[in-house]
């Protein structure tokens, strides 16, 4: 019997491209999406749900689509994208129902991966070059996205203990870079002169968005149990990320910075949270040879992110915007999945 | 589960980076064969990857057409180094006369963790060091420093860049085992630094002996390195408690250059003759990467080469005639 899937947040990028890849592999039985959002991708087999964010329908739904493997998405990473309350929703609330369903009693879940950031490492003059997993971040969190995060990441812990029978897997994301995903990153750096915090020249990974659903379809057709970072080979200075993509710095006080930056947040310019601003003063790098160790390859290293990143930034300002635009249409996707009309089995 | 085809094992080392002969040395040439060997030089010093090692976390053979600098893993530019190099040069040659016996002790490959007496309100030592080190032998040093550098704009950066790396355990690990480099040690700290001129050539304790456990940890050698004529260099004479608990230093030093020559001597050392002396490598007797070493033998391993140290001192200002001349 093939897997049965339900992956959280389909109406994010995350969410749809996954599925989408998932769709491709013929040991993927069937995928169930929940979102409060639509589908960003056309999806050929995935069915989705539209559920409000905090899951609280979960129970029912992994009962009755009897699915064996959870794939939880749906974690905010980026503390400006939404209002602290909803943060806090999705990421604390949502992932404690989320678990809370997948560990009841009778339930049919044997596996969870779960996407989570490297955020949850802070970054600070004191930390190591080298996070490695087991490693303590070196200065109490200070942005709520943060917290959220380590919240949500103790109740992955505890379910982890709770039910030894499932594999309980944890994917720490390092920033991703790539033709169509969105990121702190990516935004800053499409701006014509980039920010830097004055006398500071920090050390960066990044990761391919392709990585990105790599390691997360890795995770789920193999079982590698554990917490793990994901981060392209090597370490970058961001003058050099900032040099291959060709763009010039324009430097941001090193004292008072958080100021600095709301006239760009105002202006519209660019918002640089501050979890972002602490990466462009101390940098952070983690290591990623166990993730490795397990058999998993990357396609790029750092470098190679940021330089396949330049290359469709390139094409974008020759061409425009290339990125494939779709609407979710609930009458047009039932139709083709569950019309009589519809023939099947075409070869 | 089928292991994929090792795509950078039989990667070859990028060919040499493009050396101009003519603007790289600066010193006088005697004659072509020395010019091309301080060619070959400078090439070597930039780490060559290593194809036995697919994790390390450098420089990959595919990416020499991507990247534009050579900052490696640990914020060290070889380029940077190479320009510090030549400006430093005349100081080390000239003003201090470096003079080193027992380079031969310093392995030519592998990593090994250099340990040596540290003084001076700006130490000396370790520019000193780790210049000589890098072109006697063509290796890179890392030295090991306090963090909170990383938090200072500019000099951070540059601090970094230079070879300087935090002082975190993990990271002397990766450098002595992952990456098999040299790593320089001041196990006084700031405590060695911040003593007065009376205390001269009193090795200070050696902290809770944390370089001898990641040498353990990693299966490298200690190599002890006694430093002469540092003492004279910049003396401590007085240390103001309320400057130092004002301006947040751990310590706030009044030295005798500061004396002489007024504010300018907060930045001038006086010309000290620089004698150093590498004593023989201290194999650990024990098991690398376990989990925790008894403490007994952290502390008896770490005073053996702090006695060692202390021994070359006082052998080395036995012999010394003039602080001047050696």
């Amino acid at each position: 019997m093939g897997m049965r899937i339900l992956v959280t947040g389909l109406g994010t990028f995350w969410g749809s491209h996954l599925a989408q890849r998932l769709e491709a592999h013929p040991d993927v039985e069937m995928i169930v999406g929940l979102d409060t959002e639509e589908p960003v991708l056309p999806l050929e087999r995935t069915e989705f749900v539209k559920a409000d964010s905090n899951y609280s329908i979960l129970d029912r739904i992994v009962r009755a689509t009897q699915v064996d493997t959870i794939l939880h998405t749906h974690l905010v990473v980026g503390s400006t994208e939404l209002p602290g309350r909803a943060l806090h929703e999705i990421n604390v609330i949502g992932t404690m129902n989320l678990l809370a369903a997948a560990g009841a009693a009778g339930s049919p879940v044997r596996k969870v991966i779960v996407k989570s950031s490297t955020l949850t490492y802070g970054a600070n003059y004191k930390d190591p070059y080298f996070f490695r997993e087991s490693m303590p971040r070196t200065r109490a969190p200070r942005t709520r996205v943060e917290r959220s995060l380590l919240e949500a990441a103790s109740f992955v812990r505890d379910f982890a203990i709770d039910n030894p029978h499932v594999t309980v897997t944890k994917l720490r994301f390092t920033n991703v870079l790539g033709d169509d995903v969105t990121t702190a990153f990516s935004r800053a750096l499409r701006l014509p002169i980039v920010p830097e915090i004055l006398g500071f020249d920090p050390r960066l990974q990044f990761t391919h968005e392709d990585d990105v659903t790599g390691a997360l379809v890795y995770a789920t057709r193999n079982d590698v149990p554990g917490v793990f970072n994901i981060a392209g080979d090597g370490t970058l200075p961001w003058s050099e990320v900032c040099a291959i993509v060709g763009r010039r710095r324009i430097p941001l006080p090193p004292l008072l910075t958080q100021w600095a930056v709301e006239p760009l947040r105002l202006a519209r310019i660019i918002d640089l949270p501050p979890e972002v601003l602490s990466l462009l003063r101390y940098g952070r790098a983690v290591d990623n040879s166990p993730f490795k160790r397990t058999g998993f390859r990357y396609q790029y290293s750092t470098a190679g992110t940021v330089d396949a990143f330049a290359r469709s930034l390139r094409l974008e300002t020759a061409v425009g915007s290339n990125s494939p635009s779709y609407r979710y249409e609930r009458d047009v996707e039932t139709f083709f999945r569950h019309s009589p009309a519809i023939v099947r089995d075409q070869g | 589960m089928t292991e994929l085809p090792e795509s950078d094992a039989d990667a070859t080392p990028p060919a040499n980076p493009p050396t101009n002969p003519v603007t790289s040395p600066v010193t006088p040439i005697v004659d072509l064969t020395e010019a091309e060997s301080q060619v070959a030089r400078m090439v070597a010093l930039v780490p060559a990857p290593r194809p036995d090692r697919p994790e390390r976390l450098d420089l990959e053979p595919g990416e020499t057409d991507i990247r534009r600098g050579d900052v490696d893993a640990y914020g060290r530019s070889e380029h940077m180094r190479e320009i510090a190099r030549r400006l430093y040069d005349p100081m080390y040659r000239h003003w201090f006369r470096a003079e080193w016996e027992g380079l031969e002790h310093i392995p030519d490959d592998g990593g090994a963790l250099l340990v040596a007496n540290h003084a001076g309100a700006i130490p000396a030592d370790a520019p000193v060091i780790m210049h000589g080190i890098e072109t006697e032998l063509e290796r890179p040093v890392y030295g090991l420093a306090e963090n909170l550098f990383r938090a200072i704009p500019f000099v951070g950066t540059m601090w970094s860049r230079l070879g300087g790396v935090a002082a975190h355990p993990d990271n002397a690990y990766r450098l002595l085992k992952d990456d098999r480099q040299l790593v320089l040690v001041f196990p006084e700290g700031t405590k060695g630094t911040g003593k007065v001129y009376r205390d001269r050539y009193k090795l200070h304790r050696f902290g809770r002996a944390g370089f001898i456990e990641i040498a353990m940890r990693s299966g490298v050698p200690v190599i002890p390195i006694a430093v002469v004529g540092n003492e004279e260099a910049m003396p401590i004479m007085f240390k103001s408690r309320r400057l130092a608990a004002l301006t947040n230093l751990p310590y706030f030093p009044i030295t005798a250059n500061m004396m002489a020559f007024g504010p300018l001597g907060a930045a001038m050392y006086f010309p000290s003759k620089f004698r150093i002396r590498v004593l023989p490598p201290v194999y650990l007797d024990v098991a690398p990467d376990q989990e925790r070493y008894p403490r007994a033998q952290v502390m008896a391993d770490s005073d053996r080469i702090r006695d060692a140290i202390q021994d070359a001192l006082y052998d080395m200002l036995r012999t010394r005639r003039s602080v001047w001349f050696g």
